[in-house]
């Protein structure tokens, strides 16, 4: 309600000080927001009796949505909280849709036509267990519809109603893992079935209505098991044995537990290697996984198992769904060249297909990873299909009568690294025909402008106006333009998929699922790690594309081996790609370019060997000149320890590797393990222009910026202090924070905060840091500014020296010289806490910046970098002021007209990336976390260019009116004098 | 050089426990220890985790002890090595800081008085440290993380091209150690000036290091400034609130332009007014008088 209040008054604000932001009708114009749900890991839909037809899906990025059914739009979304992973979802009374959440501790009940949340009951409970979800038909208990939960060890009955408990009772208490609740059709027993150990299965049965426990069996099964039971039928369970060779059917009807052993090898003949059940929801059948196929095993009069049919490894199945007749059907979808197969059998009949489609498919969807059916009835009154698939780059996709009828790119909501490239230069001018033919639609265009300038414009013009503004083709070309506002942004997604974004409408160009970033036998689980600008041709060379170094890890560890693709942005080809190679730890873009203009790449591994990229002789020669200038820096958070590291000579191994260097430590800073931790890091942006060295203060002085693209940020807090605030006291925690040059290892600076604590966040940019912490003494956020100035040329302080050049600033710098920095640092009180924060960047950095802070309510806030000076004070003189100076505040002042998102959200807000263009004043923003947003910015007003919405006919008219004006009053002026000379 | 540095440890050793020794001599500064670890226990205790509680107490009753002791003497004396290694060969050690250790009312301990007394380079050293002005290579050096327990930490490590240290025919060396308590941090090693690049190639004539050495500690941040509501209301929301104060022409001029008209309008008539009268001048144009008089006669009519 807060926020809703709140929203409004930004809305109310936004409109009502135009001067400061954007207009009303301005939204969209510039900027544009898209809104994903991620990964779909459930899906129940909701199709009966319901006029409009909707599914209900959650997400691995904790979203929980309601999507429209005929166009796949978002009716509704909620997004947990990033701890709070969804488990289950189902639909319970036709009107409520149930979540279960954080591992079986939260159930949530949502309205379904609305998604306003209900109910909430917290499951407690000291045991993480298996979390369970079960909603029955039409039972009731004390008048009451009642779900059946499984979590923390307990079993509860809630009412759906309102999430009242209305009895529980402990099962886990020896320590079994629940895997299944079963409730008979009809029956007053719900079943509990699970395993202890490996070996023991157990059978609890529990009075619906009471919770009172009717009976417990259990039976130890000498063998043991491997993997999860798979149930086929109300009394029965498979497993495999723990030689993984043998099939164990368990029949446990009536309180009577009884074990069936089955070879593998009767069943399949050839049968070799382990076999697992897959879980599955077809009854009378499980789903068996040898090697790279799988089976589909029927099971007949309890116990004889037959071989029905048999697949490959990378096909799909969905859940049965019941279908008029008593009858089940369950969905396959199998995979060939360019093209899934779907069809759709019947439970009890493998031989016979209900449907059976061919759909062309996009071979950048890489393959099927789940499938939900759902069935509708055809006009002719027969039964129809329709299959929701989710595909391996993350999509979303719903099938129907053979065609795709809509599709998400929910693969955008878990974004991982983005960089920005150029646009192709338009090679032809723009063809004079084309310009005649718009004369007539540019003159209609300005004109509706101009009515709307002068307000007469009618409603249905305004709507004109607003929609030639937000389709202006200028907007989405496909070529550079002279401002450079369009580029494409290249995100890299956690599906191994590489996006190209029109920064203009946020429309996708180009994808490609990287062949190195799908699992594969030799990299077993892919992820990407990060985006680095390979090529990007601007001097010479310009016939060549611009391309991307895509790096990622075939698993968790730093340790584990790297691949690595290069993509060309224009066409979104993979041009050469390494499979499993050494391990990547650390990428170092180096500051050569080879004659091709490729930026040389220095791969460290975890061994501490660099790798030079790409491995051609004309880059080992640029970079053996530079050898001994390559320095960098790793922090080691376990130890407290930041080393310092050097290219030494090639590396030492068995084959000899030209484009293998060794490493040698330089320095290292050791901070004290009982009291320090390291909490955060910053350095500056590699990209970034300091437009002047100098600052030229209001009374004639000069102070020079220590500006070294070589200094690091970090701040250390007290071990405690690392937990949630409120976890330590303010005397038992601190913040210090340092500036640490990384090529020699100087500590320019320390500073410590007493009574403070993290998390830190913190931004490098010039000569300046900016961070933001908690004061743990004045209970509130805080922001810190630190700004270094050089000490060493404060000699040169005449600004006429400056000017006519007596001064040592073009003198080679080196870092081995003593610094004499001075720094200045000051204080605000901030009154959000933030989750990511970031600092516009402009093509030559003459205009002063805004730093971009991330909220905790997923919305972006600029504020300008002058309240975070450090010589602010109570007083400021008038010269300071003319300077620009802000008197002293204690705290930073948000103003609702600075937030750049307006009255959106960016939900799950994850980082921000900003761009600049080739317009001096003016920044490119792209905020993303589960939504996608992108805007302009100019954090002085632009003030080199005229605004987009200009009226160059109004200009026109005023100019042709004076002229008029000055005819007619000339001619007036003569005739009066001839009148007077008559008189 | 290397018999030297296990008797450093030994006789560090021997301070220790000299110092372990030592308190329970007087039985009254026990009672003080006590009473300490009771106000330490206290603040601990507000923490609910018992486990927090001991491990504080334990890392620091070395430095009770070593507090109750330096009531009889407050400052005692310790020393470190620094340690120099030409390229990447092994660390040997190559001179020693000694200082006062201070130990402050609150048991936090701070070094003050550091000396440094380098040892001279050996010939092979010599021969070492000219390969590596050669090479314009680095010359490294090392330090302990911690002035009291040397072993099993993690060590120091700074270097500098070597070429920076002999500018001139001597050798300048510049030492910022940074500490927290009895930890070193860092330390900033380099010349005490400049260094420019390109780095010349300058054999040292003496074989002596001018050193001089810098203790550093953190400094506080500054305080926030805090105001009292009113102020802030004034300087915070006020400034951005209120618009910018315009000048006086820029609020009025709508209504200055118009009154400037009219009193200009006003003007001419009360010029042509007074003309009236003098219609008799001298000099005037006839057709002029003719028009006025017209005017006038017009005038006189009604």
């Amino acid at each position: 309600m807060g926020i809703r209040v709140f929203l409004l008054l930004l809305l109310f604000f936004c409109t009502s000080y135009p001067t400061f932001s954007l207009h009303e009708d301005q939204v969209g114009l510039m900027d544009w927001h898209q809104q994903y749900i991620g990964k779909v890991k459930h899906a129940v839909f909701h199709t009966q009796k319901a006029a409009r037809k909707r599914v209900i899906v959650s997400t691995e990025e904790n979203v929980v949505a309601s999507l429209d059914l005929r166009h796949g739009e978002i009716f509704w979304r909620h997004v947990l909280g990033p701890n709070d992973v969804i488990d289950q979802i189902d639909i319970a009374l036709g009107k409520y849709v149930i979540t279960l959440s954080s591992g079986g501790s939260v159930v949530r009940a949502w309205n379904l036509p609305d998604g306003q949340m209900v109910w909430e009951s917290t499951l407690l409970g000291s045991k993480s267990s298996r979390p369970l979800l079960l909603i029955p038909k039409n039972l009731k208990v004390d008048k009451d519809d009642v779900i059946f939960v499984y979590g923390n060890g307990f079993i509860y009955a809630v009412a759906s109603i309102d999430g009242e408990f209305i009895w529980k009772k402990e099962l886990a208490s020896e320590g079994i893992d629940v895997q299944q609740l079963i409730l008979p059709e009809g029956s007053d027993t719900i079943y509990a079935v699970g395993l202890l150990g490996s070996s023991r299965f157990d059978v609890y049965q529990l009075d619906v209505k009471s919770g009172e426990l009717l009976k417990h069996n259990s039976m130890f099964f000498p063998a043991g098991f491997s993997g999860d039971l798979s149930f086929v039928s109300e009394g029965m369970a498979m497993a495999v044995d723990f030689t993984e060779t043998v099939l164990v059917s368990v029949l446990f009807r009536d309180g009577q537990i009884s074990f069936h052993k089955t070879h593998v090898s009767q069943l399949i003949p050839g049968f070799s290697g382990p076999a697992v059940t897959l879980p599955s929801k077809i009854p009378g059948t499980f789903i068996l996984k040898t090697g790279s196929s799988v089976h589909f095993i029927k099971v007949i009069n309890e116990g004889k198992l037959i071989v029905v049919g048999q697949v490959g490894h990378t096909d799909a199945v969905s859940d049965a769904l019941s279908l008029p007749e008593d009858q089940q059907g369950f969905a396959l979808v199998q995979q060939g060249d360019g093209k899934i197969f779907l069809t759709v059998k019947l439970g009890d009949d493998w031989t016979t297909n209900l449907i059976d489609d061919t759909v062309q498919m996009d071979h950048q969807r890489g393959l099927v990873h789940k499938v939900f059916l759902n069935t509708y009835v055809r006009t002719d009154r027969s039964n129809g299909f329709r299959v929701l698939i989710v595909m391996e780059d993350h999509s979303l996709l719903l099938l129907q009568q053979g065609e795709i009828v809509w599709s998400r790119e929910d693969g955008l909501a878990s974004i991982i690294d983005v960089k920005a490239s150029e646009l192709p230069v338009e090679k032809d001018g723009v063809s004079v025909a084309k310009v005649e033919h718009n004369l007539f639609e540019w003159l209609k265009g300005h004109l509706l402008k101009l009515k709307g300038t002068l307000m007469i414009a009618t409603p249905d013009d305004v709507v004109a106006i607003q929609k030639i503004r937000l389709q202006s083709s200028e907007k989405s070309k496909m070529t550079r333009d002279r401002n450079g506002f369009r580029k494409l942004l290249i995100v890299l997604t956690r599906s191994g998929k590489v996006f190209a974004l029109h920064t203009g409408d946020g429309r996708i160009v180009w994808s490609l699922l990287l062949k190195s970033l799908r699992k594969s036998e030799t990299c077993e689980n892919p992820r990407g790690v990060s985006l680095h600008q390979w090529q990007d041709p601007h001097h010479h060379a310009l016939d060549e594309n611009p391309s991307v170094l895509v790096v990622g890890r075939c698993g968790q560890g730093l340790d584990s081996a790297g691949v690595f693709s290069i993509v060309d942005t224009y066409t979104g080809k993979e041009s050469y790609h390494v499979g499993p190679t050494h391990s990547i730890a650390h990428v170092i873009p180096l500051p050569f370019t080879d004659s091709r203009e490729q930026r040389l790449h220095l791969l460290l591994d975890a061994n501490r060997q660099g790798h030079l990229y790409p491995r051609t002789a004309e880059a080992l020669g640029i970079f053996q000149h530079d050898l001994g200038n390559v320095y960098w820096y790793s922090a080691e958070t376990d130890n407290g320890v930041l080393r310092g590291h050097g290219v030494q000579k090639n590396c030492v191994l068995e084959v000899a590797d030209d484009y293998c260097f060794g490493t040698r430590d330089l320095w290292s800073i050791v901070f004290p393990s009982e009291s320090e931790k390291i909490a955060a890091t910053a350095t500056t942006s590699s990209n970034e222009v300091v437009h002047t060295q100098a600052k030229v203060t209001a009374d004639q002085e000069v102070m020079y910026k220590y500006i070294s693209k070589n200094l690091l940020f970090l701040a250390t807090v007290s071990p405690k202090a690392v937990g949630p605030i409120g976890s330590v006291t303010p005397d038992e925690s601190s913040l210090v924070v340092y500036v640490i040059d990384t090529v020699t290892g100087r500590i320019l600076h320390r500073m410590t905060h007493h009574g403070s604590q993290g998390p830190v966040n913190a931004v490098f940019s010039e000569n300046w840091i900016v961070y933001h912490y908690f004061n743990l003494r004045a209970h509130r956020y805080e922001m810190s500014v630190i700004e270094i100035y050089d000490q060493a040329r404060a000699e040169n302080k005449d600004v006429l020296k400056l000017v006519f050049g007596a001064h040592n600033l073009t003198s080679p710098i080196t870092a081995y010289s003593r610094p004499e920095v001075f720094t200045k640092s000051q204080s605000y009180f901030f009154t959000h806490s933030l989750k990511t924060i970031a600092v516009t960047l402009t093509a030559k950095g003459i205009t002063s910046k805004q730093i971009l802070l991330g909220t905790i309510g997923d919305q972006v806030l600029a504020l300008d970098k002058r309240f975070l000076d450090p010589r602010r004070t109570v007083n400021p003189t008038q010269a300071e002021k003319e300077e620009g100076i802000i008197p002293l505040t204690d705290s930073i002042p948000i103003i609702p007209q600075s937030y750049v998102t307006h009255a959106l959200k960016v939900e799950s807000l994850r980082g921000i990336v900003t761009v600049p263009a080739k317009l001096e004043s003016t920044t490119l923003v792209f905020a993303y976390g589960v939504d996608l947003f992108f805007t302009r910015l100019a954090p002085s007003r632009t003030y080199d260019s005229l605004t987009e919405d200009f009226s160059y006919a109004l200009l026109l008219l005023t100019i042709v009116g004076l002229i008029v004006a000055i005819f007619v009053t000339w001619v007036w002026s003569e005739k009066k004098d001839l009148q007077d000379k008559w008189r | 050089m290397r018999t030297r540095y296990p008797f450093l440890i030994c006789s560090l050793l021997l301070l220790n426990l000299c110092l372990f020794i030592a308190t329970p001599s007087s039985a009254f500064q026990s009672d003080e220890l006590l009473l300490d670890d009771d106000e330490f226990g206290l603040e601990g205790g507000r923490s609910p985790d018992p486990l927090t509680v001991t491990r504080p107490v334990s890392t620091q009753s070395p430095t009770r002890r070593r507090s109750s002791d330096s009531t009889s003497d407050p400052d005692s004396k310790i020393q470190f090595t620094l340690e120099h290694a030409f390229g990447d060969s092994d660390f040997s050690p190559a001179g020693t800081f000694s200082a006062r250790l201070k130990t402050s009312a609150h048991g936090g301990q701070t070094l003050t008085k550091l000396r440094f007394s380098r040892n001279d380079f050996s010939e092979t050293e010599k021969y070492n440290f000219k390969k590596l002005l050669e090479g314009d290579e680095f010359y490294r050096i090392r330090l302990p993380s911690n002035v009291l327990t040397a072993s099993g930490r993690e060590q120091i490590i700074s270097s500098v091209k070597a070429r920076c240290l002999s500018p001139r025919d001597a050798l300048d060396e510049h030492f910022v150690i940074h500490m927290e308590g009895v930890n070193i941090l860092g330390v900033n090693y380099g010349s005490p000036g400049s260094c420019p690049y390109p780095r010349q190639l300058k054999l040292p004539s003496k074989w002596s290091f001018k050193s001089h050495t810098v203790l550093k500690y953190s400094d506080q941040a500054p305080r926030t400034p805090v105001f009292t509501e009113e102020s802030v209301g004034e300087n915070g929301e006020g400034e951005e609130v209120k618009p910018p104060e315009k000048a006086f022409w820029a609020k009025y001029w709508m209504y200055l332009i118009p009154l400037g008209l009219i009193v200009m309008n006003a003007m001419t008539q009360a010029m042509n007014m007074a003309e009236e009268p003098g219609t008799g001048q001298p000099g005037s144009q006839p057709q002029q008088v003719v028009a006025g008089r017209g005017q006038a006669t017009a005038v006189r009519r009604r």
